[in-house]
């Protein structure tokens, strides 16, 4: 692979890319949302060119976590499988994966995009935890936009089950509710390459960057989480560069989610 | 127990989900999913939906697994915490290791592992939904994984489930015919015939019963063995297609 790493950074120099994209451009992107029709509580599948994400939503009642008593949790997990890249190994998340899934759980979590007082079925007892499990099926870069938009779309799209208060647990045969939304935060990555920021990076552009910075935003501006990876500086200039293309491009994202959602 | 409760049959002999007792649930499968993986494929069994890819021959880690004669074969079989109603906890469980390893033996005769000497084939399947037969699914697609990876083979494997619920036999049964019914027995097959390359049973069954299994899940696995090869059938083509535009 890195025999093309040189031939990218030069391409690079003059805004140019290997596939012959713009430095802006994405490949096509398909979001099916309810990809896990029967066991999962909410679930997407994300393609983005060849990288295949799937996120599916589960839902258990537990004890709430004592400072936060009269709210519900959220747990977002990650699995790099190995049959997505010849590089991933089985076991435990690395670190690759551990990131992956925290940056992915900040954008929801900062944006207080759930209502976790909605999840609060008894306060200091009982609450409901959302877990949110990202499966990599195919990586071809751009794991990060991928697994985010397959997550939020999961969230828009999934239910509650139904808390049958007799039996002091859920009902999966009845009627459920909607995930209780409140914003949808949208998260993409800029990375830099040379002196060009480029978006939508494959496998073999992400072996030839310097530094990648992930921004997620909300509906109304407002920017929610940052994650800076790789080991070259940002300058504050190429941040906020990187900050206000990051939001024309969740623009396109949430037009493409309310397209698949069907709003 | 609840068993006594179901009703297994209907009127008219149709099971619980609408199917007749020889019937296998709607199936589909799909080479070349995935382009990563050397070899990939899906396989739906009713909303059972399984991914399996290989990667290989290749540098087989660690060393000491090295065999100087043939291909070592890993398998990995993994629930995603999404595919049961349930929660699956990531990670690997005492359940998950004993598929992969004779989900391994199942596919083992099959292939001409003396070609490839001190290598490795690495298989996984990652079941995304589960409504029972799973291991068959995940089978049946590393099978057809194998053969898109171009790993040269004797035969496709191919597998499905007999039980019997209600003391009658049952083909492909489902998550509730397989809980709450009186047996369970997943069998895998080389070329849909009589080589059974996977056996197992759990339940209560007399020999009679265990002899209708078996020639219910055998047909089903000649069924399926059709199936696999049209599925190669139309990823070759396309392949091919894509191949000329080039």
């Amino acid at each position: 692979m890195q025999i093309n790493t040189k031939r990218i950074r030069k391409l690079s120099e003059e805004q140019e890319r290997l596939d012959g994209r713009t430095p802006l451009e994405y490949r096509n992107i398909t979001i099916e949302p309810e990809y896990i029709p029967t066991t999962a509580d909410g679930s997407a599948k994300v393609t983005i060119g060849d990288t295949q994400v799937i996120v599916g939503i589960s839902t258990d009642l537990e004890e709430p976590f004592p400072d936060m008593p009269g709210k519900g949790t959220i747990v977002t997990n990650a699995e790099l499988a190995p049959m997505a890249d010849r590089e991933f190994e089985s076991g435990p998340p690395q670190e690759d994966g551990v990131e992956l899934a925290r940056v992915v759980d900040r954008g929801i979590r900062e944006s207080e995009a759930v209502d976790l007082e909605d999840l609060c079925i008894e306060k200091g007892e009982k609450v409901i935890t959302l877990f949110i499990d990202i499966h990599i099926l195919n990586n071809d870069g751009n794991l990060l936009d991928a697994a985010a938009l397959a997550a939020i779309t999961a969230l828009k799209t999934g239910t509650l089950p139904h808390y049958d208060e007799e039996s002091g647990e859920f009902d999966r045969e009845a009627e459920g509710r909607p995930i209780p939304l409140t914003k949808t935060p949208v998260t993409a990555t800029g990375r830099k390459i040379g002196d060009t920021i480029v978006f939508d990076t494959t496998k073999q552009e992400e072996e030839a960057q310097d530094a990648r910075l992930t921004v997620s935003i909300t509906e109304d501006n407002n920017i929610v989480a940052m994650q800076k990876g790789g080991t070259e500086p940002y300058s504050q200039e190429e941040t906020m560069e990187t900050v206000e293309k990051v939001r024309d491009k969740t623009e396109e994202f949430r037009q493409l989610i309310e397209d698949a959602v069907g709003e | 127990m609840t068993e006594q409760e179901v009703q297994w049959f209907d009127e008219d002999g149709k099971r619980i989900d609408g199917r007749a007792k020889d019937e296998m649930r709607e199936t589909k499968m799909k080479a070349d999913v995935l382009e990563e993986a050397d070899g990939s494929a899906m396989v739906e069994v009713g909303n059972t939906r399984v991914i399996a890819s290989v990667f290989g021959p290749q540098d087989l880690h660690p060393k000491h697994l090295i065999e100087s004669d043939r291909a070592v074969i890993k398998m990995r079989y993994n629930m995603a915490p999404f595919s049961v109603d349930d929660r699956m906890r990531p990670g690997p469980n005492r359940r998950a290791k004993e598929i992969g390893l004779v989900a391994k033996q199942a596919l083992t005769p099959a292939i001409e592992l003396e070609q490839f000497p001190k290598s490795g084939i690495d298989i996984s399947m990652e079941i995304v939904e589960s409504d029972g037969g799973t291991r068959a699914a995940g089978i049946t697609a590393a099978s057809l994984a194998l053969a898109d990876a171009g790993i040269p083979m004797r035969g496709l494997v191919s597998a499905t489930a007999a039980g019997v619920v209600d003391d009658t036999a049952v083909l492909d049964v489902i998550g509730k015919e397989d809980k709450e019914g009186n047996a369970d027995i997943p069998i895998a097959t080389i070329n849909g015939g009589d080589e059974i390359t996977l056996l197992q049973m759990d339940g209560d069954l007399t020999p009679d019963q265990v002899d209708e299994c078996l020639s219910l899940a055998r047909k089903g696995c000649a069924d399926l063995d059709e199936m696999q090869r049209e599925a190669l059938h139309s990823s070759l083509k396309n392949q091919e297609q894509e191949g000329g535009e080039q």
